[in-house]
C-alpha cells in the first residue's frame, strides 16, 4: 500500500496531471480533480491523508473548498498551493493556521513531498 | 528598479519657491507697518503744525499788545510835557515869565505836577533867552542860531533828540513857542530827563536775552540799549519804515538766531521804540515739549516695526513649514500610490508567470525523474543535463516572480521577526546588475550572531534600497560599499552603509533630510531621503550621516530591536 494518499485541486490540468505521475513514481497515490466540488465528492467516496488545493479555483474558491474540507473531514491535511504568495488580488491573507503549509509554485517535488509527511507526520 | 528609488513624482506638488515666501514676508512686514505707522505719522504732523501756529500766537500777541501800550504811555508822558508848557506859555502873562523868581515858581511847579523837568528857559524871537532855571549857567544865551530854534519858530511845538547834559545824563528838550501879535513870539524850552522814558520801558520788565530801546529818524540810539549799542551811537538795526502802528517782524534774524523785531513810531517825537526778542527763549517752555510727539513717533514706530517683522516672520515661517508638510504628505501619497500600483501589477504579474512556470518545472521534473528511473539509454547523461537546466533556470525566474511577490508584499505593514543580513542581502540582490556592470564591491561585515528585529520588512526594505541606491550613485565604477550591522546599548541595531564616494559638504548634510533638497540636479525629487528619514521615525529609529567631502559617505540607520 502507498505511504500516504493525496488528491490534488487544480485548474491546472496540464500540472496537475504530471504532478500525479511524479508522485506516483515516488511511491506516493495521487489523484486530481478539477474544481473544489468535485474534490469534496471525491474525499466522500475515497479515504485521503492529505489535500493539495489550489488557492485559486473557478467556481467555489480554495479559500472555500479548504474550510468545507477541514469541516467535512478534519482528519484530511490540506496544503495550499498558490501562484502569488500569500497575497491575493483582493489583499486577504490566507489564514495559514487552518491550512498545513502554504506552498509557492513553482513547486519543488522534494520540498512538497516533505511538507506532505510533515503533515500527514501530525496526525 | 531604479525608478523606485528616485520616487519620480514631477512638478506636481503644491511647492512654492523661497522667493515667494520673501515676497510674503515682505509685502506682510510693509503693509502691516505702514497701516499701522501712517495714521500715527499724519497726527504728528498735524499736530506739529497747529503746535506751532498756536505756539506763535501765543507769542507775537503779548508782544503787539505790550508795545501797543507803552508805546501809547510814551506819547503819552511826551505829550503831557509839551500841553503843560504849552499851557504855561500861552496863558501866563509874558511878564510873568519873564524873570527868574517867577519861572523859577513856574518850574518849581511843573517838576511838582509832572516830574522829569530839570530846567526851563524863555527865549525871545531874537533867540535870546530871557530867563532861566535850572543847573547850568544858560542866562543870556542866545539861540538863534540852532537847527532847533528855527524849527520851532516854524513849527510851534519842538521835541529835540536826546543829548548827554547835566551830570552827563541823557536829556531831551521840549520847546513851544507863544505868537504875539505885535513883538513877534516867544519860546518856552524845557530840558526834561530820560529816565522819565527809560522807567517806562523798564517797566516791561522783559527777559534778559531781550532788548527794548529808542531810536531817532537817523538811526542813532536814543536809550541804552543790552545788545545794539550804546547810547547816542549808532544802532545795528537799521530804521524801519513808518507805521501808525506797532509792527512785528517775526522772522528777524540775529546772529543766525530767530528774533521778533517789534517796533512802534512815537508820535509827535523823534523817537522810535524798539524791542527784539529771542524767539527761541520766547518758545522755551513751548519748545522743551515740541519734540515730545517726535520721539513717541520714531519710538512708536520702531516697535510697530519690531512687532509686524515678528509677526510676519513667524506668519511666513509658518505657511511654508505647511507648506512643505503639504507636499509632503501630498508626495508621500503619490508615492504610496505608486508602490500600491507597482504592487499590484507585480503580484498579477509574479502569479500569472508562475502558473506556466510550474507547468514547465513538473514536466521537465518529469522529464528527469522518467530519465533517472529508466536504464541507462544513449545519451542519457546529456538529457539529464538539459532538464537540470531547464530547472535551472526555472529556479532563476522563480527568484524574481517571488521577488516581485515580496516587494508587493511590503504594501502591508505588519511586523515580523526579521533577519536583518537576510534582508540586506535581498535589497542587494535588486542591485545585483548595476553591481556587476560598474564593478563596485560590496563587504559585508555581519557578526555570527546578527540580531534579529522585530519590525516592518517593507518599509525596510525601501530604506535599506533608497540608502544602498545613493551609495551606487556615489561611488565611482570600481568603487566600493560596506555594509556592516552591529548590537547597540538600549536593545539597538545599527546598520552601518558606507561608501567611499563623492561625500557630502558640511552644508548640504545639515539639509540632507529636508523634503525637495537634492544634489541629484534634475535627476532627483529630493524626497528619497526625507521619505527614509520619516519611515525610520515611525519604526521608532533614527538616521545619522557622517561625511567627508571627496572621501565617503557612512549612513548609520538605528533601529530598535523590538516594535516600540
Amino acid at each position: 500500500m502507498a505511504e500516504i494518499r493525496v488528491l490534488l485541486i487544480d485548474d491546472e490540468e496540464e500540472l496537475v496531471s504530471t504532478l500525479v505521475e511524479r508522485l506516483g513514481i515516488r511511491n506516493i497515490e495521487a489523484e486530481y480533480v478539477m474544481t473544489g466540488a468535485e474534490g469534496i465528492e471525491l474525499l466522500g467516496k475515497k479515504e485521503f491523508d492529505a489535500v493539495l488545493l489550489d488557492y485559486k479555483l473557478p467556481g467555489m474558491s480554495g479559500l472555500e473548498v479548504m474550510k468545507q474540507i477541514n469541516e467535512l473531514y478534519p482528519r484530511v491535511k490540506v496544503l495550499l498551493i498558490t501562484g502569488a504568495g500569500s497575497v491575493d488580488e483582493g489583499g486577504d491573507e490566507v489564514p495559514e493556521e487552518k491550512a498545513s503549509d502554504v506552498l509557492l509554485k513553482p513547486i519543488d517535488i522534494e520540498v512538497l513531498i516533505a511538507k506532505l509527511r510533515e503533515a500527514v507526520g501530525d496526525r | 528598479m531604479k525608478n523606485i528609488n528616485h520616487t519620480a513624482v514631477n512638478g506636481q506638488a503644491p511647492v512654492r519657491g523661497e522667493q515667494s515666501y520673501r515676497r510674503l514676508w515682505l509685502y506682510t512686514s510693509l503693509l502691516m507697518s505702514l497701516v499701522a505707522i501712517m495714521p500715527l505719522i499724519i497726527l504728528t504732523i498735524v499736530h506739529y503744525h497747529q503746535y506751532q501756529k498756536a505756539a506763535r500766537t501765543e507769542l507775537i500777541y503779548p508782544i503787539s499788545r505790550l508795545l501797543s501800550n507803552t508805546k501809547r504811555s510814551l506819547e503819552t508822558v511826551i505829550d503831557e510835557r509839551k500841553s503843560a508848557l504849552s499851557l504855561i506859555v500861552n496863558e501866563k502873562l509874558i511878564d510873568d515869565l519873564k524873570t527868574e523868581a517867577k519861572l523859577n515858581r513856574t518850574f518849581s511847579n511843573l517838576k511838582e505836577a509832572f516830574g522829569g523837568f530839570i530846567d526851563l528857559g524863555l527865549i525871545d524871537i531874537q533867540g535870546n533867552q530871557l530867563a532861566y532855571v535850572g543847573p547850568y549857567d544858560l542866562q543870556g544865551k542866545n539861540y538863534k542860531d540852532q537847527p532847533w530854534f528855527h524849527e520851532v519858530s516854524i513849527r510851534s511845538v519842538y521835541v529835540s533828540n536826546v543829548f548827554m547834559g547835566h551830570r552827563n545824563f541823557p536829556h531831551f528838550v521840549i520847546a513851544v513857542k507863544r505868537d504875539d501879535l505885535d513883538k513877534g513870539f516867544y519860546v518856552l524850552r524845557a530840558t526834561i530827563d530820560m529816565k522819565l522814558l527809560d522807567n517806562e520801558m523798564q517797566a516791561l520788565d522783559l527777559g534778559p536775552s531781550s532788548d527794548i530801546f529808542l531810536l531817532n529818524r537817523d538811526g542813532m540810539l536814543q536809550s541804552q540799549s543790552r545788545f545794539h549799542g550804546k547810547i547816542l551811537g549808532p544802532c545795528s538795526i537799521p530804521v524801519p519804515h513808518y507805521s501808525s502802528q506797532a509792527e512785528l517782524m517775526t522772522d528777524y534774524f540775529e546772529n543766525q538766531k530767530n528774533h521778533i523785531l517789534g517796533y512802534a513810531y512815537i508820535e509827535r517825537s523823534p523817537f522810535i521804540l524798539i524791542t527784539v526778542q529771542n524767539q527761541r527763549e520766547l518758545l522755551k517752555t513751548w519748545i522743551a515739549v515740541k519734540n515730545d510727539p517726535i520721539w513717541f513717533l520714531i519710538g512708536s514706530s520702531i516697535m510697530i516695526i519690531l512687532v509686524t517683522f515678528g509677526i510676519a516672520t513667524y506668519l511666513t515661517n509658518r505657511v511654508r513649514e505647511s507648506d512643505t508638510h503639504r507636499a509632503k504628505i501630498f508626495h508621500n501619497m503619490e508615492y504610496t500610490n505608486k508602490m500600491a500600483s507597482i504592487g499590484r501589477l507585480s503580484a498579477s504579474v509574479a502569479h500569472e508567470i508562475n502558473n506556466p512556470l510550474a507547468i514547465i518545472n513538473e514536466k521537465a521534473g518529469l522529464m528527469k525523474d522518467m530519465a533517472s528511473f529508466t536504464d541507462d539509454f544513449s545519451q542519457k547523461e546529456k538529457v539529464l543535463n538539459l532538464v537540470d537546466s531547464i530547472l535551472n533556470s526555472v529556479d532563476r525566474c522563480s527568484t524574481v516572480t517571488h521577488r516581485l511577490l515580496g516587494f508587493a508584499k511590503r504594501m502591508d505593514i505588519q511586523n515580523e521577526l526579521i533577519d536583518l543580513g537576510l534582508l540586506l542581502r535581498e535589497v542587494l540582490g535588486f542591485l545585483g546588475k548595476e553591481m556587476e556592470h560598474r564593478n563596485i564591491s560590496v563587504h559585508f561585515d555581519l557578526p555570527d550572531d546578527i540580531p534579529t528585529i522585530e519590525s516592518d520588512r517593507g518599509q525596510l526594505q525601501q530604506v535599506f534600497l533608497n540608502i544602498i541606491n545613493n551609495a551606487f550613485a556615489a561611488v565611482d565604477d570600481n568603487g566600493w560599499i560596506r555594509i556592516a550591522v552591529e548590537d547597540r546599548n538600549n536593545n539597538m541595531v545599527a546598520v552601518t552603509i558606507c561608501d567611499n564616494g563623492t561625500g557630502i559638504s558640511k552644508e548640504d548634510v545639515k539639509r540632507l533630510f529636508e523634503p525637495f533638497f537634492s544634489t541629484k540636479g534634475q535627476f532627483g525629487t529630493g524626497l528619497g531621503l526625507s521619505i527614509t528619514n520619516d519611515i525610520i521615525q515611525k519604526l521608532g529609529g533614527r538616521i545619522e550621516v557622517e561625511s567627508e567631502l571627496g572621501e565617503g559617505t557612512c549612513f548609520i540607520i538605528i533601529l530598535p530591536r523590538t516594535k516600540v
